[in-house]
């Protein structure tokens, strides 16, 4: 069957689509956006999460043929997201809301931004650029899902507790980090929401 | 179009201090979290075939027939192969032994063994076509422990073995034995005044790496085969996969991917042959990427073990003997158990001063999965069991724990049971000091938010069972010791290639290894290092592949150490060269050069009271030094088949842990509310890569205490829990606070004073978290993971 | 396979008829994992996902009629107050990625012992309104679980709604998993307080062949609340007799061993989680009458 649907902003068409495929197979092997990840095709690691009509979902728990006409953001156009939402209401992270004191003081990791990293420079959500920072990134697999659950986190919630990013996030698994600089990711991009809202006037 | 989405050269600028000892950021990290990175699931080709494994289902039988026919026929099947297909006489692999099939001959010897592949145009064809492959199996009777696999007329494994190990081993069904025999543990148990003894059961646990077994095969005009796949060593592999395709091994060229996690899963092969045939008999790229069902069977997992431990123990306080008895499971094939058999052995003391042993360790063969590599082998299950008795014997004199394992703490200069001496830092007691003074945390932190319980921070969680009721508090100690690198005569080595060169006035290196980057953060370091040794800002890390040689295994807590080491020594190499060709050139016009240690700085070189002498463009010209060099460890030597003795072992790593735990005791369940660690790491490197290396450890070793356990039927020997819905891994809600205490003595034998420290923090976890519900709930909880059944004897 | 679109309830109806064998996927959170490990290969997908009723809900004077697709996200937040038993179960569901596809009508429709909604729903009592091209009907939830995996739905039947009392007391929802957050049910239980009528009721997760009530123990628990005066005089209900409703939702179970857990545990967690939620109902409970009083 073919099935066409909107793509980090694009418009995407897929023929011959096997009708068991799921939405994670279709974006990874026929539209070339392998940045969702298959870890367990069941629902249970969090790897492939999309944000479906803006609500994070497990993509290979979505028949292909039900995200017909749909919208789907990847961790791919998740910079491109986060930059809209920034136009839209100025504020990048999802989390300018503000940032408890507490919060802010609780980080402790040290961010060394702008590393020059590899080639050009990329811009970055704000989320994906705390990840690097914070040490968050060990084998990476589970990084996509991750980040799209934080950020989504972090737009409904801009100064979430620790218990909320844990709660949060318990859908995605991790198997290298031990989950603690993951918290302090999602605790530093808050942060930095809470400072650059600060620094609008906001 | 060829293939998209290839592994990539990482090039990283830094500043001044982005050298060894900086927390430098990954130079992979922006592709990682942009989900641009390649992993070798994503490998795509045009005109790529899927291919697919058919599995035993079931775990010991005679392959009667296999009938392809139908399978063949299939639209879209390219090809069906079986073990009459093998291209060469060499049909079998293995790490040490080589006892594996390829695809299953005659008979299969545990659940899950691949027996047929198939090629086709998608995914579901190849599966619908695999079901379509007939077999008929006779069913074998089982062996599935000890007893069953040495009993009277026990069904052999491996009926004709002819490796190194089965000369001496008491049953062909025994891999590998190893006993370890000093002083006299009978005489020395009749000055104990307490003997304290017990038997622990360690269950099969899965590495659980997230990113499944996957490559792509892509078959080469010159009739070779070009492999992208993820792996913990690409030159082992290459040794093993090279006869079985009947290829030369300049003609099977493999390049990692992108590797989602590994932990001793990826050190055996799984896909790689399988792909390769698959794409040499079609002429067409292969792609396999396993789901999470078929990796539980595509990899092999930790050994569960029991075993049977004795101290004694003097009223003072000194131990005097251990008796102990460590019988690992091996499963169907040998895979690394050898060496688990050897680490369990030599390190079944633990990190422990006793002159008067008396161990034994064996591997058996079995119809259960293969076990093999998982972070810390061997020496995880020992640690488990001697860190109980530890508190056992603490109990029965009286003492406080931490204590008692303080005056009995092993240091610099304590001879091992294997007669080996330890010749580097041994902070035991220092550690243990240092988690012991850590603060507690908060009693009741359920209650912290507001009047009503938050259950996020209860046993149970979200499923809302307790809000206080039942709950009770823990706190339980463990240390551990682990040896680095490949042990026990192992020629143990790593490669490195290091380029140097000025590009647009830039001086710029280039660090081409071996070594499987699986998450662990080598890439990072050897930037680091390269900036350090040549005094550059710009490093490109170029992809791991077959072109340069062996980096060896990325395992062992071995490779910052050992292909860390190599790129450190070639850096070394390059800028005495560069030196060399400075001096020929420039030497005559100042004394420095032949007087003043010389560095190289910033496209400088400057003796080392910072007085520049030459610019490096100057020395040279457009030109580039460019070497590749092998870096060794000191040798070590095989341990006595009767005795154990021998210097054996390369580095010794050290972690100890605090956990707290609260224990529901009606419901059985626990929250681990905080897991310390303090580690000598010797040197860090990298200080953020440090941590997240020993938080991660940490958390498998809880994952182990309390949930995860690969469950066999030990009627069948069938796996009954192949999945993530039933093989539970700790989510960010089970994983406490993790404060880690890194402590930095240098061995001076290792590159920068540096210690493994990849395992380290896996061996303690799990018995502190086991001794932190012992002393919430009383229970004695001999066997890992604690299950609710456990903790309300039901 | 054919995936078939129907853009209408009335569409969806007419192809269940045609195609029986037809099956349904909503949020796809039980039927995507068969497929992808081949554990099913259904000839017709029917995608519910078009259909925009099902995913609405209305809350009436005396019941709420909850769409089968309403993700348990929106149950957690909307419907706390209404349906608080279900909202507290919907919160234990797997993981948040699934709570925002999952909805009742695949818990009602795989018909699993361990789908997290059904003591919920027992307790609560309630209908579920399924219906074919031959008609609707409204099948009472204590009649809906008939074997293991099966409810008393015909096969071209789809499920269009529950419709549940709202709460005129106090429920509660507890679940046994051995990780603290995404996991199966080891076993489950709901316990709601009905003061009007006088009742309690009970479910019982994945301790039985299907989803049951503890209906000695409701019997048991409800005569000596009333026998006792506990209704009205709100005091503290005796250990005695917490202790005696435990031990009857224990006996109600008949569960087996498994990789999850034992048949023995099931029974004795079971019985614990009665007797929790039994205080923390009755708690609660009494406060509401105690700030009733004060009014």
């Amino acid at each position: 069957m073919r099935v066409n649907f909107t793509v980090n902003g694009r418009k995407q068409e897929a023929d011959d689509v096997w009708e068991g495929e799921s939405l994670l197979y279709v974006l990874r092997e026929r539209m070339g956006l392998p940045g969702s990840k298959n870890a367990c095709e069941q629902g249970e690691c969090g790897s492939c999460t999309v944000r479906l009509d803006d609500v994070p979902v497990c993509s290979c728990l979505v028949a292909a043929g039900q995200a017909e006409g749909r919208e789907v953001v990847t961790v791919e156009g998740l910079a491109d997201f986060a930059k809209q939402r920034a136009g839209q209401s100025g504020c990048a992270s999802g989390a300018c809301g503000g940032t408890t004191v507490d919060a802010a003081k609780r980080w402790q990791a040290k961010p060394q931004s702008a590393d020059g990293q590899t080639g050009e420079q990329v811009e970055l959500a704000p989320i994906q650029q705390a990840f690097i920072d914070a040490g968050a990134v060990q084998c990476g697999f589970c990084t996509p899902g991750l980040l799209v659950a934080a950020d989504e986190l972090l737009e409904r919630n801009g100064s979430p507790s620790d218990a909320d990013i844990r709660e949060a996030l318990s859908g995605n698994l991790c198997r290298c980090t031990g989950y603690e600089k993951i918290l302090d990711a999602v605790r530093l991009a808050a942060a930095r929401g809470e400072n650059s809202a600060a620094g609008q006037g906001a | 179009m060829g293939v998209t989405r290839t592994p990539t050269d990482l090039t990283q600028g830094g500043r001044t201090g982005a050298g060894i000892g900086a927390s430098t950021l990954r130079p992979d990290g922006t592709l990682k979290v942009t989900g641009e990175f390649a992993y070798s699931s994503d490998m795509w080709h045009e005109d790529m075939l899927w291919g697919f494994t058919l599995r035993s289902t079931t775990a010991h039988a005679e392959i009667r027939s296999i009938d392809t026919s139908e399978a063949l026929a299939t639209s879209g099947v390219y090809a069906v192969l079986t073990y009459d297909d093998l291209p060469t006489d060499v049909k079998n692999y293995g790490l040490e032994i080589q006892d594996t099939p390829v695809l299953a001959h005659g008979k299969v010897r545990h659940h899950g063994e691949p027996v047929a592949i198939v090629a086709a145009d998608h995914p579901e064809t190849a599966r619908r076509a695999a079901a379509k492959i007939k077999i008929d199996y006779a069913e074998l009777p089982v062996v599935t422990d000890e007893a069953s696999a040495t009993a009277e007329g026990a069904p052999l494994v491996h009926e004709m073995r002819d490796d190194h190990h089965a000369g001496h081993v008491p049953h062909p069904n025994i891999v590998h034995r190893q006993p370890i025999v000093r002083g006299n543990a009978d005489e020395a148990a009749k000055r104990a005044d307490v003997i304290v003894s017990g038997e622990y059961v360690f269950g099969m646990q899965d590495q659980a790496f997230l990113g499944p077994e996957s490559g792509l095969a892509v078959p080469a005009d010159d009739g070779g085969v070009d492999l992208y796949v993820a792996t913990q060593w690409l030159h082992s592999d290459l040794r093993q996969i090279a006869p079985v395709l009947g290829l030369p091994e300049d003609k099977v060229r493999m390049t990692l991917s992108g590797v989602g996690g590994a932990f001793g899963g990826r050190e055996d092969l799984s896909m790689q042959i399988h792909a390769c045939l698959l794409a040499l008999r079609t002429g067409k790229p292969v792609k396999i990427v396993y789901n999470r069902f078929e990796s539980f069977f595509g990899h092999v997992h930790r050994h569960p073990a029991k075993l049977w431990y004795e101290h004694g123990a003097t009223r003072d306080g000194k131990l005097t003997h251990l008796k102990c008895r460590i019988v690992l499971d091996g499963g169907a094939y040998a895979s690394a158990s050898p060496a688990v058999v050897g680490n369990a052995s030599s390190l079944a003391v633990g990190p422990y001063v006793v002159d008067d042993v008396d161990i034994e360790a064996i591997a058996l063969y079995s119809n259960n999965p293969p076990c093999g590599a998982m972070r810390g082998f061997g020496a995880v299950q020992a640690c488990f069991a001697y860190e109980a008795q530890m508190d056992k014997v603490a109990k029965e004199l009286g003492l406080d724990p931490v204590e008692f394992r303080q005056l009995n703490a092993m240091e610099e200069g304590t001879i091992m049971p294997t007669g080996q001496p330890v010749e580097s830092p041994a902070p035991v007691a220092e550690l243990l000091r240092r988690i012991k003074a850590m603060p507690l945390p908060p009693e009741q932190q359920w209650l912290a938010a507001g009047e009503r319980a938050d259950v996020r921070a209860l046993p149970g969680g979200l499923s809302n069972t307790t809000h206080g009721e039942g709950v009770v508090r823990g706190v339980g100690y463990a240390v551990g010791i682990k040896n680095v690198g490949f042990s026990e005569g192992f020629d143990d080595y790593s490669t490195a290639r290091v380029r140097m060169e000025v590009v647009g006035g830039e001086p710029v290196a280039t660090v081409h290894t071996a070594m499987a980057e699986v998450g662990q953060g080598g890439v990072t370091v050897h930037a680091q290092i390269a900036r350090t040794e040549l005094g550059v800002q710009q490093v490109t890390i170029q992809p791991a592949d077959t072109r340069v040689g062996s980096a060896g295994s990325t395992s062992a807590s071995r490779q910052t150490y050992m292909t860390g080491g190599a790129v450190k020594n070639t850096c070394e190499a390059v800028r005495e060269k560069v030196l060399e060709i400075g001096r020929g050139k420039f030497g005559t016009y100042h004394p420095a050069w032949a007087t003043a240690e010389l560095l190289l700085e910033n496209g400088k070189v400057v003796t080392d009271g910072g007085e520049v002498l030459a610019d490096l463009a100057d020395v040279l010209e457009g030109g580039a030094v460019d070497l590749e060099l092998e870096f060794r460890h000191k040798p070590t030597e095989a341990f006595d088949l009767r005795t154990g003795q021998g210097n054996g072992h390369v580095q010794y790593s050290f972690a100890a842990h605090r956990a707290v735990v609260e224990v529901d005791t009606e419901l059985g369940l626990v929250k681990v509310v905080e897991l310390a660690v303090a580690q000598d790491v010797g040197k860090a490197l990298n200080p953020l890569s440090v941590v997240g290396q020993i938080q991660g450890g940490t958390t498998q070793g809880l994952g182990v205490a309390v949930m995860e356990e690969i469950i066999v039927d030990p009627k069948t020997a069938k796996v009954r829990n192949p999945s993530f819905t039933d093989y539970l891994i700790p989510t960010i809600l089970d994983t406490p606070t993790i404060p880690v205490d890194v402590l930095e003595l240098a061995d001076e034998a290792a590159p920068y004073g540096l210690r493994g420290i990849g395992e380290a923090p896996t061996l303690s976890s799990t018995p502190a978290v086991l001794a932190a519900i012992r002393n919430a709930t009383g229970l004695e909880l001999n066997k890992t993971p604690v299950r609710p059944e456990h903790l309300t004897g039901t | 396979m054919d995936f078939l679109r129907p853009a209408s309830w009335e569409e969806a109806l007419a192809a269940k008829a045609e195609h029986p064998t037809a099956v349904p996927i909503a949020g796809g959170t039980d039927v995507m994992v068969e497929i992808n490990f081949d554990h099913r290969r259904p000839a017709y997908l029917l995608d519910l996902n078009r259909i925009g009723d099902l995913s609405e809900w209305e809350v009436g004077e005396k019941t709420v009629r909850l769409g089968a697709s309403v993700p348990y996200t929106l149950i957690m937040e909307n419907l706390r107050t209404e349906l608080p038993g279900l909202a507290l179960a919907s919160h234990t569901v797997a993981s948040p990625q699934i709570r925002n596809r999952g909805g009742v009508g695949g818990n009602l429709g795989t018909a699993s012992p361990a789908g997290d909604a059904h003591p919920a729903l027992l307790a609560s009592g309630g209908e579920v309104e399924v219906e074919s091209v031959r008609g609707r009907r409204m099948i009472p939830i204590d009649a809906f679980y008939v074997g293991v995996k099966r409810n008393a739905m015909e096969q071209d039947e789809l499920i269009r709604s529950v419709h549940l009392p709202k709460a005129d007391g106090p429920q509660q929802f507890s679940k046994v998993g051995t990780r603290n957050a995404m996991v199966i049910a080891v076993c489950a239980f709901g316990l709601a307080l009905h003061p009007e009528t006088r009742t309690v009721r009970t479910g019982i997760g994945s301790a039985a062949p299907t989803p049951v009530r503890a209906r000695a123990a409701e019997d048991f628990l409800a005569a000596a609340l009333d026998e006792g005066g506990f209704w009205e005089s709100g005091k503290t209900v005796p250990p005695s007799v917490a202790k005696q409703f435990a031990q009857l939702a224990s006996g109600a179970c008949n569960p087996i061993d498994d990789v999850r857990g034992s048949a023995k545990y099931r029974r004795h967690a079971v019985g614990i989680m009665a007797r929790r939620t039994l205080g923390w109902t009755w708690e609660s409970y009494r406060g509401q009458e105690r700030s009733a009083s004060c009014a």
